[in-house]
């Protein structure tokens, strides 16, 4: 926020431009013209803040006013219960089970997904025969339907019939407790995660990889660096808002993962001893198990508040590489 | 339609913004006509057997009636739908509604119209009348089906390990209480060295399905399932038996379907409508037959109702065409059509039935049987609105047990405090 000390914005230079003190009174055709010039850019924004606030702003507060209710979806009203629900949730042993899984889950999927992307997207980025092919291919399993993923890669990570363990039967190995193992499952579900979403990520990070001039590869290259030499030097760091990027969406999308870990069994409810009950699997149990929508919406409100924390640590990571690169130039 | 939900919806968390932001909003599509003209419509889900020719017919016999019949995929989109608009409006004039959701539904019955008509005594079987009356003596639901339960095994299996074959003297053989059908079990498992049932759960939710109330009383619907003997001792057992008798499989996970085919387990606790289960995942299985006996009595497990939502603008004419559809003639066409079990007793003296036979479990004589099954019921168990909470909590303890992460007594500590969170 530092530019605004220098220069002064457009908010400060308006006062000075529209005062009318001694300017005669206007036709109407002039005046409508100056209420043009003023409203109509905010009417042309319009649209995007009302749907905001039907679809996003509305939802948020009401779901707000619901969580401090003893809520009744069916007459849909509500006894005013204060933060009761709030510590309701917080006191079970379930909540920070889920708070547990998602956070594990999350860092099992972004994290080795991330280094494949942008590994995938180095290999993308040097000059291959039909590459057109090659770059929609990494993009097929993210137009899958994340339903059909699951249905294929419970076929895959079955705990008696299983490819896999079968596989290790065979091998003489022992078999993996994938639905009774807490981190087996998230592994399991860490896979199909990643293996929907590394391709999407390895677009957007090829995208900016073909954005870096390739003068300073030249460069590089004449200064003696090899190939891994300027992947590091130069692609790493000039990729870095675009991986910043990357890392803030990823993080939504982790902290919310709900697809995947719902059709892991045919139950949906998270496992017997809740081994892959995420977040916001347990908010759906709470309203749509129990229809208790109070204490399913004091959840959701738990969960906007982490993503917000972990939006604002994101934020305050940007900015400083923001910095340090403005230093630099 | 008695099936319960085999595959798990991927419903997004979505839906909870856009059901909590849903309010009034109603759309009814249906409304008084000109002159009598009425248009009824009627919501089922997955397949009750009617067909557009059934409803031609009503048409015909009820001049100025215009029937619209939405079928959801599965009973879980039925499910949300009927729950997020019962309060709201825009239901359909006659909703049908599975048996597991009728606890949760008691507690909004004065949404229902009350269905209870002198005229209809003695149509269903008096526990399927029950489980939908509310405490108030309101009848809220029709009966269409219900899902008598026998036991279904594999002669071929039980040829191998020396038992009877042929499904009477099996009958014979099981005849009896629990103990007798375990007893069975370990002689088939000392003969074999494979397991005798699918999953402990299998017995635990038919001895539960016996007592008449398990998790809650019936008066003031207390949770009462910490201090309930009966429930304790039937979970104790499920898991002790299971210990030699399980396969630990699961019911509805992709082992669990493996197993029907591959012998995994010699038998299976099940309802009418499970038959299709079994057979559409062990098609190329020969030897699944189905006994005419059930342990400790009867036993029922899924079925459904027509209910008539109050807000509706045609409730009588709705209220007539529910009762027409829940006839015995209409449910024999309808079990003719794809298999639903009648829930009245007078279809159970009619040819159709007693004549019909299942070629894939060895021509066995299928109408004959359920009907047996059907009459042996005699327990409607109470269930009040948090029971199937607490019987899916039990039923993961039970699975934390068969999965070897927990003992029976951990898992029991576990399953009571995840109840207390209910409150």
């Amino acid at each position: 926020m530092g530019s605004a000390e220098r220069h002064p914005t457009i908010s400060e230079e308006l006062p000075v431009t529209t005062i009318d003190r001694d300017t005669p009174v206007l036709s109407l055709r002039s005046r409508l013209g100056r209420w043009d010039a003023k409203l109509s850019p905010y009417l042309y924004v319009a649209p995007f803040f009302v749907l905001f606030a039907l679809t996003g702003l509305f939802p948020l507060l009401y779901t707000a006013f619901v969580a401090t209710q003893d809520w009744d979806l069916i007459r849909n009203s509500g006894t005013f219960v204060g933060l009761q629900n709030f510590a309701d949730v917080l006191s079970h042993r379930q909540f920070w089970i889920a708070l547990r899984n998602t956070f594990s889950i999350f860092a099992l999927s972004t994290i080795p997904q991330l280094i494949a992307a942008v590994t995938i997207a180095a290999l993308l980025d040097r000059n291959l025969r039909a590459k057109t092919f090659w770059r929609m291919g990494v993009l097929l399993p993210y137009v899958v339907a994340p339903v059909a993923v699951a249905l294929i890669f419970s076929n895959l990570f079955g705990d008696d019939y299983g490819l896999i363990n079968n596989t290790l039967r065979d091998l003489g190995l022992n078999p993996i407790g994938w639905h009774t193992e807490p981190l087996a499952s998230h592994v399991a579900i860490a896979t199909m995660v990643n293996f929907r979403w590394t391709g999407y990520n390895t677009l957007i990070l090829l995208a900016a990889m073909q954005a870096v001039p390739r003068e300073l590869y030249e460069a590089a290259a004449i200064d003696g660096a090899g190939r891994l030499r300027q992947f590091l030097t130069v692609t790493i760091p000039q990729l870095r808002a675009t991986l910043v990027f990357v890392v803030i969406t990823a993080t939504i999308g982790g902290l919310q993962v709900f697809d995947e870990p719902r059709m892991f069994d045919s139950g949906g409810t998270g496992g017997p001893d809740q081994q892959w009950l995420t977040v916001t699997m347990y908010l759906y149990n709470l309203g749509w198990g129990q229809f208790d929508f109070g204490r399913a919406a004091s959840v959701a409100w738990i969960l906007f508040l982490l993503i917000v924390a972990f939006g604002l640590v994101n934020l305050a990571i940007t900015s400083r590489i923001a910095s340090t690169e403005g230093r630099r130039s | 339609m008695p099936r319960r939900t085999l595959m798990a919806p991927a419903i997004g968390a979505l839906s909870l913004s856009i059901a909590l932001a849903a309010c009034g909003g109603s759309d009814e599509g249906t409304g008084e006509e000109a002159d009598g003209e009425v248009t009824l419509t009627v919501a089922t889900f997955n397949d009750f057997g009617y067909t557009d020719e059934l409803f031609d017919r009503y048409e015909a016999e009820h001049p100025g009636v215009t029937i619209v019949h939405n079928r959801a995929a599965t009973s879980n989109d039925a499910r949300a739908n009927f729950f997020s608009k019962l309060g709201s409006g825009g239901l359909a004039d006659i909703e049908a509604v599975e048996v597991d959701w009728v606890p949760e539904i008691m507690e909004y019955s004065d949404l229902l119209a009350d269905l209870s008509d002198p005229e209809l005594e003695g149509r269903w079987l008096d526990w399927k009348v029950e489980s939908a009356t509310d405490a108030d003596g309101r009848l809220i639901g029709y009966g269409t089906d219900v899902g008598p339960q026998s036991v279904c095994y594999r002669a071929d299996l039980f040829a191998e390990a020396g038992l009877p074959t042929d499904r009477e003297e099996v009958a014979a053989l099981l005849e009896g209480d629990w103990d007798t059908y375990f007893e069975v079990g370990h002689t088939y498992v000392e003969a074999t060295g494979n397991p005798w049932f699918d999953t402990g759960g299998g017995p635990y939710q038919a001895m539960v399905n016996q007592i008449a109330a398990a998790y809650e009383d019936p008066e003031t619907n207390e949770i009462i399932v910490a201090d309930n003997a009966e429930v304790r001792a039937a979970y104790d057992q499920a898991l002790t038996e299971g210990e030699t008798l399980s396969a630990n499989l699961g019911q509805w996970g992709d082992d669990w379907r493996a197993g029907i085919a591959n012998g995994a387990f010699a038998t299976m606790l099940c309802p009418g409508w499970m038959l299709g289960v079994i057979e559409g995942n062990a098609a190329d299985v020969e030897g699944w037959d189905i006994a005419n006996v059930f342990p400790g009595g009867g036993g029922n497990w899924g079925g459904s109702y027509l209910t008539v939502p109050g807000s509706g603008a045609n409730v009588e004419a709705a209220q007539d065409l529910a009762a027409w559809l829940t006839s015995p003639e209409a449910q024999l066409e309808a079990f003719a059509n794809v298999g639903a079990f009648p829930s009245q007793p007078e279809t159970y003296d009619s040819v159709e039935l007693l004549e019909s036979t299942n070629d894939y479990f060895n021509d066995a004589p299928i109408g004959e049987i359920l009907i047996d099954r059907a009459n042996a019921v005699t327990v409607a168990p109470y269930k009040g609105p948090n029971y199937f909470a607490i019987n899916d909590a039990l039923h993961q303890a039970i699975t934390r047990v068969e999965d070897g992460s927990q003992s029976a007594e951990e898992s029991w500590e576990q399953f009571l405090s995840d109840v207390e969170t209910l409150n």
